[in-house]
């Protein structure tokens, strides 16, 4: 029946591809396994929703957005997927939510890769007074993995966990670590791989 | 599914976008253990003291795959738990139940259940004043300040008060904790015989002040700690005589009164608890009575 749906369509939106096809339940779905993959840092979680996801973004990001972002929450892309008008075109449409060049007004930070330098200093960690104000950061890895590679502490943690996520820049670890010093401002980083993603707050503290 | 979901609602009563700005708001107060995330509180079909913030929290985590639970002081049958799990019954269409392991969110008003909580259980508490230090400095400008730089002494003065006129702590619920070792946080009205259940549970324990408007919560496995000093350790409630019902210590009781003349029984105030454990075979001195 979608299908038929999308035919209708006159040629100019058609080249979107389409959004969550059960918005209300997908959208509850990828919330819920953020909500658990950043309450328990290190474990690495699917994301089951269909996504057609635009261009360079991969399909774990684009189901964050599409359940997370709207016009309250500017997005900034980095150069590679903000010089790619499909995705900017798909997130305006399905999100609504404003694109920004400022790092700084981010909520949500989408970048293309993490073995570039991604300068945490740039975006928002929040005040002392709102540390709530501050960016998720949202990182495409190639190999997300529980149970081996860093070592991570903190709440959420029973004892410790263990997440391999890359590859990285080099500078990306100390990134992670001088972000931790900034409790309780700092940025959240999600790791997201195909489907699957796993999140690290402010909190964890990561041991290579 | 159990029953289809009420006609004209958007499942769970709220709208996407507020679902999207409670649901950033969550992630949010899991990042940073304790804190109070402002958010966009709505009107609910309920007053508010009823639940609200709670209910808002709910509204946005649940799916249809959920199992809910609602308990009010710890009992499943009480007029503020029977109303919430109608209002998600009929706005959702989700699995309800009374027994706690059986629940993926429990929705709890001043109580935690006795049995211990497990890991993917999702602990949602309303919450009527979420600023411990309310009551001690009304301004919102100034306990965000206190917040901001983790200046706590005037609830430890607070405590030492209660210490120099009554001889002990005399605060026996709303009790203060430290949240990973950052946050003073207000745990709701649950008894503090209830504190020590936060510390490190395998649940995820969500808190929402719904006229307040703010949520805050406890990660799984997060250290929380009762306020007190060297000389006069936190201590739970103890009580002299076991449920009359099922026979179990180690509980939190409520006194019954059974009649005019003075009579009264203490029974579980986890109704779940003391029926699982009647229904194991436990019985109290009244254990045949009916409450």
């Amino acid at each position: 029946m979608r299908d038929t749906k999308m035919a209708d369509l006159s040629t100019p939106t058609s080249i979107l591809s389409p959004g969550l096809p059960e918005a209300v339940r997908e959208a509850q779905s990828v919330f819920r396994s953020l909500m658990m993959a950043l309450a328990r840092p290190g474990t690495v979680r699917r994301i089951a929703v269909p996504v057609q996801s635009p261009g360079n973004l991969s399909p774990a990001a684009t189901a964050i957005a599409l359940a997370l972002c709207d016009f309250e929450t500017p997005i900034w892309l980095d150069e590679d997927l903000s010089s790619d008008e499909a995705i900017l075109r798909y997130l305006r449409f399905h999100t609504g939510a404003p694109v920004t060049p400022d790092r700084g007004k981010a909520h949500f930070a989408f970048v293309s890769s993490g073995t570039q330098m991604i300068d945490f200093d740039a975006f928002s960690p929040g005040t002392l007074e709102y540390p709530d104000r501050s960016a998720t950061l949202v990182v495409p890895v190639d190999e997300l993995e529980e149970g081996r590679g860093w070592r991570l502490t903190g709440p959420g943690i029973a004892s410790e966990s263990r997440l391999l996520a890359g590859p990285l820049h080099p500078g990306f670890v100390t990134a992670l670590a001088e972000n931790r010093l900034l409790f309780p401002r700092g940025i959240d980083v999600v790791f997201v791989s195909g489907d699957r993603i796993a999140a690290l707050p402010r909190t964890t503290a990561v041991e290579v | 599914m159990n029953a289809p979901a009420a006609s004209g609602y958007n499942f769970a009563y709220l709208d996407e976008q507020t679902k999207r700005m409670i649901r950033r708001a969550i992630l949010k107060a899991i990042a940073i253990p304790g804190y109070q995330v402002p958010f966009a509180s709505r009107e609910m079909p309920m007053p508010y003291g009823w639940g609200t913030g709670g209910v808002q929290v709910t509204a946005s985590i649940i799916g249809e795959d959920d199992v809910l639970k609602v308990i009010d002081q710890g009992s499943d049958d009480t007029t503020n738990a029977v109303s919430i799990r109608k209002f998600f019954e009929k706005t959702t269409g989700v699995a309800t139940t009374t027994a706690t392991g059986e629940a993926t969110i429990i929705q709890t008003r001043h109580r935690i259940p006795e049995a211990p909580l497990t890991e993917g259980q999702v602990l949602v508490y309303q919450v009527p004043i979420p600023e411990p230090l309310r009551f001690l400095e009304p301004r919102e400008t100034e306990t965000r300040t206190m917040h901001a730089l983790e200046e706590y002494g005037l609830m430890h003065v607070k405590l030492y008060e209660d210490i120099a006129r009554h001889g002990h702590i005399a605060t026996s619920y709303d009790y203060p904790v430290m949240v990973a070792g950052r946050y003073l946080m207000d745990p709701s009205p649950t008894p503090k015989f209830d504190n020590p259940k936060m510390h490190r549970s395998a649940a995820l324990q969500l808190f929402g002040a719904g006229r307040e408007k703010r949520i805050y919560a406890i990660p799984p496995y997060t250290d929380v700690v009762s306020l007190d000093f060297e000389d006069h350790p936190f201590e739970v409630n103890r009580f002299d005589t076991p449920c009359a019902l099922c026979g179990a210590s180690g509980v939190y009781l409520d006194e019954v009164v059974l009649d005019d003349r003075g009579r009264r029984m203490f029974v579980c105030s986890d109704t779940d608890h003391c029926e699982t454990r009647r229904a194991d075979g436990h019985r109290g001195a009244d254990g045949d009575a009916t409450p």
